[in-house]
């Protein structure tokens, strides 16, 4: 239980003493609020849709939660260049409490810039329907959090160089988070796209936090649940197996 | 303390990267309380020795007992009876020296109650507890090196592997942190087990030696036994005598190339 605790203490404190990364990785969301949120608005609403803010901010919360994630999960990189990775893997500590405790970590760190953002779209206009669901859209970003976290382990593991980050981040995280309905709706979609949006997991989360916030969820909360949940501990899962089989 | 005499079991070890056999076929034991030296030109197969001995690597082959444990099949028992300094840095930059020890502390099990008055004294010996507050990465090379031994003392291991552990550090520093290593393999019957490149520091604090080229072992004994056998005067002498005069390329390891390898391959 201390040593869960010890690395998760370890992440959050990395989070907080590196005030440009807590910065950078605001930025791109923001950037997203503010160009589509204000730009796009008025085509969506002459569209007849309503508010394009009140669809997109749980969008780009999870957007701010998913890259954060990621980059925690991917860490494991950094550890392995920087050598402190060799300390945790010679450790008396079976392999999966490790991923674990870093798990944890990073998904916190993920949610509390989720939370940030949450804010700052409040300050733009976002509105939350009921109150009482707040939590349960954290519960929602939490698991978001949890699944890119895992994401981040698995490729983190799974790769030796940082050249390889940039492939990941195009060819795999970007994808994830355009086709899972954070800034469209899925009504009307070409069938191709419908069915991809179907099968990505992100898209259940997505949902979840929309449907926590304003009450309308195309899937359902407790499908979302389901699903989102299942592929949080899923990849939890394959993150520790490929973690275990690091050798240095 | 465990009824064995013997820290190190090695029958037989094996690795072999692809058509390239690193480690072949070598064999040895440490008994408890010894400081026993690996020593061999680059490439040799040192590295890949201790990370399989440190559970890191797994052997193609052979068999391998740590204080009793089997580091393959009982990976979290053998974890504990050792600690060991890596030969490159294994801190992380980003936090302090004391949080840094604190993390081991934990990982390790050492009591709450121990650990600061264990911190403390660690950190002194090394002459660090007055930057305890200072990130890792605002260290020099040699204090870095510092806080990594206090660090892998810190549980109090019944073997410790050193990785060329003196590599860029001052005389002084050298001295200083070998003498308190005999001190402890003599008073608390710790085993050390390390490797460096420096051999008048090897003639000096080793009990044993063993001298590896191209993965096997190729002489072994007390320092003074190999410099009668080899009729040379110094451990250097007999160690150029035993492994040649050629230069060795410092090459990658047997895995950076399986790893370079991999990345022509497509396998990034």
């Amino acid at each position: 239980m201390s040593i869960i605790y010890i690395l998760w203490l370890r992440q959050l404190k990395r989070y907080v003493r590196s005030r440009a990364r807590v910065l950078g990785s605001l930025a791109q969301p923001l950037l997203f609020l503010f160009a589509m949120g204000f730009g796009f608005g008025p085509m969506y609403q002459k569209a007849g849709n309503g508010s394009y803010i009140q669809f997109l901010a749980p969008g780009i919360i999870a957007m701010a939660i998913l890259f954060t994630a990621v980059f925690t999960g991917i860490e494991i990189l950094w550890d392995r260049q920087f050598g402190f990775l060799k300390e945790t893997l010679v450790a008396p500590v079976p392999r999966f409490i490790i991923v674990l405790g870093r798990t944890l970590g990073g998904a916190t760190v993920s949610l509390i810039q989720g939370f940030i953002v949450f804010v700052v779209c409040l300050l733009v206009g976002f509105r939350v329907h009921q109150i009482a669901f707040i939590p349960v859209a954290f519960v929602f970003m939490f698991l978001i959090a949890m699944f890119f976290t895992g994401l981040g382990t698995i490729m983190g593991s799974l790769i030796q160089d940082m050249q390889a980050f940039p492939l990941i981040m195009n060819f795999l995280v970007m994808p994830l988070f355009f086709f899972s309905g954070a800034i469209f709706p899925l009504n009307g979609l070409p069938r191709a796209l419908h069915i991809a949006i179907r099968l990505n997991p992100l898209t259940y989360g997505i949902d979840g936090v929309r449907g926590a916030f304003s009450t309308v969820s195309t899937f359902g909360l407790g499908m979302d649940f389901a699903l989102s949940g299942i592929s949080a501990t899923v990849l939890f899962f394959i993150g520790s197996y490929f973690f275990s089989k690091i050798e240095i | 303390m465990t009824t064995t005499t013997q820290a190190i079991e090695v029958k037989d070890l094996v690795k072999s990267f692809g058509t390239i056999t690193a480690v072949d076929h070598i064999s040895f034991d440490v008994d408890a309380g010894k400081i026993f030296g690996f020593l061999g030109p680059n490439g040799a197969g040192k590295t890949t020795t201790i990370k399989m001995l440190t559970t890191t690597l797994r052997p193609s082959s052979g068999s391998i007992l740590l204080d009793g444990h089997d580091p393959v099949r009982r990976p979290l028992d053998a974890r504990r009876s050792f600690g060991i300094v890596f030969q490159d840095p294994s801190l992380d930059g980003e936090m302090t020296a004391y949080e840094n020890m604190e993390l081991h502390a934990v990982m390790y099990h050492v009591p709450s109650a121990e650990r600061r008055a264990r911190i403390e004294n660690l950190l002194k010996f090394v002459e660090l507890w007055e930057r305890k507050a200072s990130f890792a990465k605002t260290f020099s090379g040699g204090m870095k090196r510092r806080l990594e031994i206090a660090r892998a003392l810190l549980h109090t291991p019944r073997i410790l592997f050193l990785d060329e552990p003196t590599l860029g550090l001052d005389p002084q520093t050298r001295n200083h942190i070998w003498g308190y290593i005999q001190n402890l393999a003599h008073e608390k019957n710790m085993t050390v087990f390390f490797t460096t490149h420096y051999m008048d520091e090897a003639e000096r604090v080793a009990d044993e030696v063993a001298i590896v080229d191209r993965g096997k072992i190729v002489s072994r004994g007390t320092p003074s036994f190999l410099k009668e056998s080899t009729k040379t005067s110094s451990l250097e002498a007999a160690f150029i005598a035993l492994t040649g005069r050629a230069i060795r390329d410092d090459e990658a390891s047997a895995q950076d190339r399986m790893r370079t390898m991999s990345r022509v391959w497509g396998r990034s």
